[in-house]
């Protein structure tokens, strides 16, 4: 019975639920997080991540710059009609956590970030005063 | 050093990829996927769920334009195939690539009870979610005893 519970489901919900289930197997299925896929790069301005988070609206999302440390939380709400079993499943958990280690040259007050059909796109641009710049050559 | 060759995750993620394959061989899992099922890890990752009256399947598919994602359904063998192509955007240096990029195909066997003609299908939040229907004629009846 409890492995059919589909693990697709606000995790708050499932943890809820895993104490009175009385197995280790399902609270710890349910407080498991995933991963998200990322994609970084970095131009002129800064550095851009993309994030494979779907399921996760803006409302359920949580981006978060510390010090040095930028954490993506996010939860799936995943639309389920009522009464439905589980009968196979590849995502086990609706539960995302990710963090990064930012560097100095990073203005982490300039964050910005947006959704968009389940994907996370961050933006952190370099400190003004830190861009690249094109040295000219004085004629002597 | 486990990170980089386990990749994202490292050991922790290993364990979780062992469990995994343990569930396929003890088939935890009795869901029928046939002989045209991919390993775990396939691009975009499924659940299914079911109902008495319907069959679910969940993709978990983000950043897809829904134009361009194609579901076709023959009796009860369900595909569906699209692309998930990275846009080239103006001079940037790249540091990781581990999201999907390219088309992909996955092909399900949905239980015999379901109509083909009866399949929907909705994209929201980067989650294509297929609906079969089972119709009542199919579904298995209670005989009342007189």
């Amino acid at each position: 019975m409890n492995t059919q519970q589909m693990a697709r489901r606000p995790s708050s919900e499932a943890q809820a639920q895993a104490p009175a289930e009385g197995q280790g197997q399902q609270s710890r299925e349910a407080s498991y997080a995933l991963v998200p896929p990322a994609d970084i790069f970095e131009d002129a301005d800064g550095i851009g991540i993309l994030l494979d988070m779907p399921g996760v609206t803006k409302d359920r999302l949580k981006v978060n710059a510390d010090r040095n440390e930028l954490t993506i939380e996010g939860d799936a709400s995943i639309d389920m009609p009522e009464g439905m079993e589980a009968a196979y499943a590849e995502i086990r958990s609706a539960h995302y956590r990710r963090s990064f280690t930012l560097t100095n040259e990073l203005d982490s007050e300039a964050i910005e970030a947006t959704m968009k059909d389940g994907v996370l796109s961050i933006r952190i641009p370099k400190r003004a005063e830190l861009k690249p710049r094109q040295i000219e050559i004085q004629a002597a | 050093m486990f990170s980089s060759q386990l990749g994202n995750g490292g050991l922790i993620q290993e364990f979780w990829r062992l469990e995994q394959e343990m569930d396929e061989l003890l088939g935890r899992w009795s869901w029928p996927l046939g002989i045209r099922s991919t390993a775990r890890g396939t691009f975009p990752p499924m659940n299914i769920g079911v109902t008495p009256d319907n069959v679910e399947v969940y993709f978990f598919a983000p950043g897809l334009d829904p134009k361009s994602i194609e579901i076709s359904a023959q009796q009860n063998v369900v595909t569906i195939s699209g692309e998930r192509q990275a846009k080239a955007e103006g001079d940037r240096t790249w540091f990781r690539k581990e999201r999907f990029d390219g088309s992909f195909r996955r092909v399900i066997n949905l239980p015999d009870d379901v109509a083909a003609d009866r399949i929907r299908a909705r994209y929201q939040d980067g989650v294509l979610r297929v609906t079969a229907e089972r119709p009542e004629s199919r579904k298995p009846r209670r005989i009342e005893i007189n």
